[in-house]
């Protein structure tokens, strides 16, 4: 079997496993190990459009406020319906919160695609500007938009996301990205971040990768949303503004663009990070933002990138 | 008729301080190419700057107030210049997504310090200048409006004479068509690099006061959403055009207050960004910017 197939059934395996024994686990730990779960699905998936692909996109958590709220919306207003009043079996919530995600990551792929196919003939700077500028749009909907909670937020989801949600789709994400950048149809991603002029002389339809690697982005972050929305029961327009979407593309970079295990490695790191400095939390953000210069004056190829002299772009 | 004159003359006061910040962003961007993200933080920077003279010098007189501008505009182009040489120089062969991040780091840096040296809570901002309203018609001009549109003008001509009437305003400009080629005619690249960070973190300051003179509430933070606006009138112009900067912000104030004025007040954030994407689909360029091709 090959290597990826191997490493997805690991990880379900462990997500099965941990869920058997969350019970007894500490709370505290199994939160930050979702909000661990979360981030590196937005990490992964962001590293597709920042990383392999070459793109750089600073509205990823426009789209997972997108999947946060459409992964809400279904199972808070078509939830009771499908449920009934006792609730439902496990089962039967399992399957609509599987039909939450979709729904999420289906609408946030939409999104994605709205955003790149007019976005994505800009290059650098100004496509980071117009990304992050639909992030703020989106974001400016969602708070004018009173069925799904306006300014204030939505509340009362139901706490469907467990440990083993996260992880079963942790590994989907990883094996996902790792499959297709290895596919034959994936070394167009990797041409068109390495030189786009000369793909397109080779003949390959370089805005339709852009574009591809844009809607399986957004699609992920979606989901990672609608986790986030059944983990911490309420999401507001503002928890999803461009700050956040600066955490993400700062664990790509640190990770080393186009790396997907360093990515993860960061992910980790700037999660576990803010918690371990929690005795001290009046600095934890200076010490953060020391640390972020600190490490691109020192590692600028990514803390995790150990390929010599590969840091491009 | 004297309701769209109102609301022409505040959209063109707010409009001027997003100029004056764009232009910080143009320029760096000129000589640089990259966006200094930590740009809105030194406005924020000059606001406190100008929040503690402030209380040194006799309040609501013209001679203390000038006092209270020059002296922030002096210590935030000290900072821009400290954070280049510390910070950017270093990085400046680097990889652009690197330099970016460093930028987010140090825009960070600036606004956390800030919450702590400062105090995370808003404080009101001084009347440093004379105030007085007068009445044109059923117009109000407030004088506060009078100076920040007088003062942004002023510092605009100023600026367009440094650039291009004086040596060092051509070194910067043949540094931004060329870095390499102004190097092999003598220009220093590093003082006018330098120069540049200090010309423009000084009319940030100068924005953030004339901002806090009219929103007079400043607090650590206060410079991100001007300065993300800021930076949408730059790239709105065409970026490292200083003219363009300047048209960029007067539009995008005046649209903004607009708006802030009808009954999509609550949309007013997301305009900005709105006006940038069509602008850009139509005129990647922006309004001023000459379209380059790229060549291989």
């Amino acid at each position: 079997m090959p290597r990826p197939h191997l490493y997805l059934l690991a990880t379900l395996a462990c997500a099965f496993g941990l869920s058997h024994f969350s019970d007894r686990m500490d709370p505290y730990f199994l939160d930050v190990l979702t909000g661990i779960g979360i981030n590196i699905i937005l990490a992964v998936s962001l590293n597709l459009v920042n990383g392999y692909t070459g793109q750089f996109s600073l509205g990823h958590a426009g789209f997972m406020s997108v999947g946060a709220y459409m992964a809400a919306a279904v199972s808070v207003f078509l939830g009771p319906r499908l449920l009934g009043d006792s609730g439902g079996t496990a089962l039967l919530q399992g399957s609509l919160f599987l039909a939450a995600l979709i729904t999420g990551g289906c609408a946030a792929a939409l999104a994605g695609l709205a955003v790149g196919v007019p976005s994505l003939r800009l290059k650098g700077d100004y496509l980071a500007l117009v990304t992050l500028g639909f992030g703020e749009i989106i974001r400016v909907i969602f708070q004018n938009f009173e069925p799904l909670g306006g300014a204030l937020g939505l509340n009362g989801i139901p706490a469907y996301t467990t440990i083993f949600w996260v992880l079963a789709l942790v590994g989907l994400t990883v094996f996902v990205v790792t499959c297709l950048v290895n596919s034959t149809y994936g070394r167009g991603f990797l041409a068109t971040h390495d030189d786009e002029i000369a793909s397109e002389a080779v003949g390959l339809n370089t805005t339709r990768y852009k574009i591809v690697a844009f809607v399986i982005g957004a699609f992920f972050a979606g989901t990672a949303g609608g986790l986030y929305g059944h983990f911490k029961m309420t999401i507001t327009p503002t928890g999803f503004d461009f700050t956040k979407s600066i955490e993400i593309v700062v664990m790509v970079i640190l990770g080393g663009m186009g790396n997907t295990l360093g990515v993860i490695l960061a992910a980790i790191l700037l999660t576990l990070l803010p918690e371990l400095l929690r005795p001290i939390a009046e600095y934890r953000m200076i010490i953060y933002s020391l640390m972020l210069i600190v490490l691109m004056l020192a590692r600028p190829q990514g803390l995790f990138n150990f390929k010599f002299g590969k840091a491009k772009q | 008729m004297s309701e769209f004159l109102q609301q022409l003359l505040n959209g063109l006061s707010l409009g001027a301080i997003y100029a004056l910040i764009a232009l910080g962003y143009t320029m760096v961007y000129g000589v640089l190419r990259f966006i200094n993200f930590a740009h809105s933080d030194v406005f924020m920077v000059g606001a406190f700057i100008g929040y503690y003279l402030g209380k040194l010098v006799p309040e609501g007189t013209l001679w203390g107030g000038l006092l209270v501008l020059s002296g922030a505009m002096i210590g935030c182009a000290l900072l821009g210049m400290f954070i280049e040489r510390v910070v950017y120089r270093p990085l400046r062969h680097g990889p652009t997504l690197n330099v970016l991040i460093t930028a987010i780091g140090v825009s960070l840096l600036l606004e956390y310090t800030g919450q702590i040296v400062f105090g995370a809570a808003p404080r009101t901002f001084p009347q440093i200048f004379p105030t007085a309203n007068y009445h044109v018609g059923s117009l109000t001009i407030s004088s506060n409006q009078v100076f920040v549109i007088g003062v942004a003008i002023l510092l605009m001509i100023a600026l367009q004479l440094i650039v291009f009437k004086t040596k060092i305003g051509t070194a910067m400009r043949a540094v931004s068509l060329n870095p390499k080629a102004a190097q092999l005619v003598g220009v220093n690249n590093n003082v006018v690099i330098s120069f540049t960070f200090g010309l423009g973190s000084a009319l940030a300051a100068a924005g953030g006061i004339l901002y806090a003179m009219n929103y007079p509430s400043i607090d650590p933070l206060m410079g991100v959403m001007p300065g993300l606006k800021a930076f949408v009138a730059a790239i709105l112009g065409g970026i490292g055009n200083i003219p363009g900067a300047a048209l960029g912000g007067l539009l995008l104030g005046t649209v903004e207050t607009f708006i802030g004025g009808s009954q999509f007040s609550t949309y007013k954030d997301a305009i900005a960004f709105a006006i940038l994407i069509v602008i850009l689909l139509f005129k990647p360029a922006g309004l001023l910017g000459k379209f380059t091709i790229e060549k291989v």
